[in-house]
């Protein structure tokens, strides 16, 4: 497992939109190295025929009818908003994120 | 800033284009993809939303089977192979339209792969293979406020309503359409075209361009002529509507064009589509997928559709819409023009259960592509959403074919149909329009035409016939229409004979 750059600590840090200055990538790129590391020595244990695990439980297709249930009011549902402004959700805007 | 040009033709002569189409498709389902709240379309905003949908903390997802029903059928009309196992992944990034910070979709194991769909372009056929269709959830819907135009640029806050959020949604995604030439525009319409006609038949999804329930991103890149490498590509995001699909091509194809041609070089972003002066902006450069930092999603379980469910859902495919099309215009004995009118006014199905009611297809065709259709588009809806039923249409029919009315009297029966008078029976007897077949009646309305008009009759009695027409209108006038214009002019030369 190569180690990760000071760079990509901080390319991720941008994605993630989490400010860290340069003492700050300095004191985590290390560690975060550390952590892969770790955590990569499990694949020396697991051996050819056992599948990567992504669900702790082995279940599959558990699914839903296509049935309508009850939701929240407007009120509730803005009842945590920062700002409201004609039933909506109101939000700085954001330049250059749109998917 | 306005973009250079290159004439489309000299485009042609220089560069090969290529081509990728993602197509979204907002299912029909009545309940979201992950929770209960209900999918109505216009509904007031923040209406539609619950723990689930709004990302609160907590909140569980469960996935709706009647949009992996559908994922599934749209896979099979499109060819594709069924994944036997498959999971849902967080694709990560942040923007208010999606409250969790990610959206539920699926990365490198779609659920449909590896399709293909034969694109009908002026009678020549074009494959366009599919990548993958790929099970997701819509995002919600932000104004923007403060700007002069409502887009985003300029605006100093953004309003944003979840009742979209969650929505199930259907991506196709293309391989590269390669080798269409002149032709791109087209074959690109032509795709999205058929792909809506194929998800109507399907009935997994309203639709609607306009309302959005159907949404296209046209990727396209051009490369030097003959060259087997592809060049940078550009996505000009919700293409909305066919016309748009076709023009949006055939504009990065010019502007790619000229920036190449001035010695530049096209920088792989995004685009705005503007659907009013029909030109793309630049948008945002386009992320690499590794920065979304997709990650199975563990709070939904892996879906693994039996064979045997497949198979049952393979069943249930309709007919494919194009070879459905080519049956009927040659049972119905249709001209090119006719069978395009009818498929154009969305008037197959009601003209296809008209007949099947006992009507001929010319006459079906009559009253859907005729009377009807004026009628909704002085109302400015779809003819099948008049409220007029088949079974009436063939019914008022009949009534023509068996000479209690004519074509002018049943106008007035779809009148009454409209105001819901009845069966078009009852309402020919309610208003009295039956065409008059009491002969005395009809004899005294000629006697008393001929009394009134004796220069005419004296034409008639000469042997002009012609004459006859202008005695005939008198008493068609006078039994306000409802006489049989035939008998009346039998009953004309018998008396003046
Ligand atoms: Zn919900």
């Amino acid at each position: 497992m190569p180690e990760i750059t000071r760079d990509e600590v901080a390319h991720l840090a941008n994605l993630a939109r989490i400010d860290l200055d340069d003492a700050e990538l300095d004191h985590l790129a290390p560690q975060l190295s550390v952590i892969l590391e770790s955590v990569a020595s499990i694949s020396g244990v697991a051996g050819d025929d056992i599948p990567p695990t992504s669900h702790a439980i082995p279940l599959t297709n558990v699914f839903r009818e296509d049935v309508v249930e009850p939701c929240l009011t407007p009120e509730q549902a803005l009842s945590g908003a920062p700002a409201v402004e004609e039933q909506r959700f109101s939000v700085p805007r954001i330049l250059g994120d749109e998917q | 800033m306005t973009d250079t040009l290159v004439a489309f033709d000299d485009v042609l002569a220089t560069y090969d284009p290529a081509m990728g189409l993602e197509v979204h498709v907002e299912l029909n389902t009545a309940s979201k993809m992950f929770c209960g709240c209900p999918t109505e379309f216009g509904a007031e905003p923040n209406t539609q939303v619950c723990p689930t949908c709004l990302g609160l903390p907590g909140a569980m997802p469960v996935v709706n089977a009647k949009a992996v029903e559908s994922a599934i059928r749209i896979g099979l009309a499109l060819n594709c192979e069924i994944a036997e196992w498959c999971r849902f992944a967080r694709k990560n990034y942040f923007y208010p339209d999606m409250p969790k910070n990610f959206q539920t979709s699926q990365y490198d194991e779609p659920i449909c792969f590896n399709g293909y769909m034969d694109v009908d372009v002026d009678g020549e056929v074009f494959r366009v293979e599919i990548e993958r269709a790929h099970m997701e959830e819509d995002t919600g819907k932000s104004t923007h406020v403060g700007g002069a135009t409502g887009r985003i640029q300029g605006a100093d806050h953004s309003l944003v309503d979840y009742n979209r959020a969650g929505i199930p949604l259907i991506e196709i995604v293309t391989k590269p359409i390669l080798g269409a030439g002149a032709k791109a525009p087209d074959v690109a319409r032509a795709y999205v075209a058929q792909l809506r006609d194929l998800i109507v038949a399907l009935d997994v999804s309203d639709a609607r361009m306009d309302q959005g329930s159907i949404r296209a991103d046209v990727n396209l890149s051009l490369s030097p002529k003959g060259s087997d490498q592809l060049g940078t590509r550009t996505e000009t995001k919700n293409v909305n509507s066919l016309r748009s699909v076709e023009r949006a091509v055939r504009y990065e194809m010019s502007r790619h064009a000229a920036v190449l041609d001035g010695g530049g070089s096209i920088l792989q972003e995004t685009r705005h589509w503007h659907e009013d002066t029909g030109i793309t902006t630049s948008g945002r450069e386009k992320s690499d997928a590794e920065d979304y930092r997709y990650f199975p999603e563990p709070d939904l379980v892996p879906v693994a559709p039996s064979r045997d469910w497949v198979e049952q859902l393979r069943g249930t495919l309709p007919e494919n819409p194009t070879a459905r099309r080519n049956r009927l215009q040659e049972s119905w004995g249709f001209s090119d023009l006719e069978m395009r009118d009818t498929v154009g006014a969305g008037a197959l199905d009601a003209i296809e259960e008209t007949i099947a009611a006992g009507s001929t297809p010319q006459a079906a065709r009559k009253w859907w592509l005729g009377e009807l259709a004026r009628r909704a588009n002085e109302d400015g809806v779809e003819v099948t959403e008049l409220g007029i039923t088949p079974v009436q249409v063939a019914a008022v029919q009949a009534l023509v074919d068996g000479g209690s009315i004519n074509d002018k009297l049943a106008r007035q029966v779809f009148d009454g149909l409209f105001a819901g008078e009845g069966t078009p029976e009852e309402i020919v007897a309610a208003r009295g329009l039956a065409i008059v077949s009491d002969e005395g009646a009809l004899s005294e309305a000629v006697d008393a035409a001929i009394a009134a008009n004796p220069d005419v009759a004296e034409k008639i009695r000469d042997g002009k016939l012609a004459a006859a027409g202008a005695l005939i209108g008198e008493v068609m006038k006078a039994m306000r229409g409802q006489a049989d214009a035939g008998r009346v002019r039998e009953l004309i030369l018998e008396k003046l004979s």
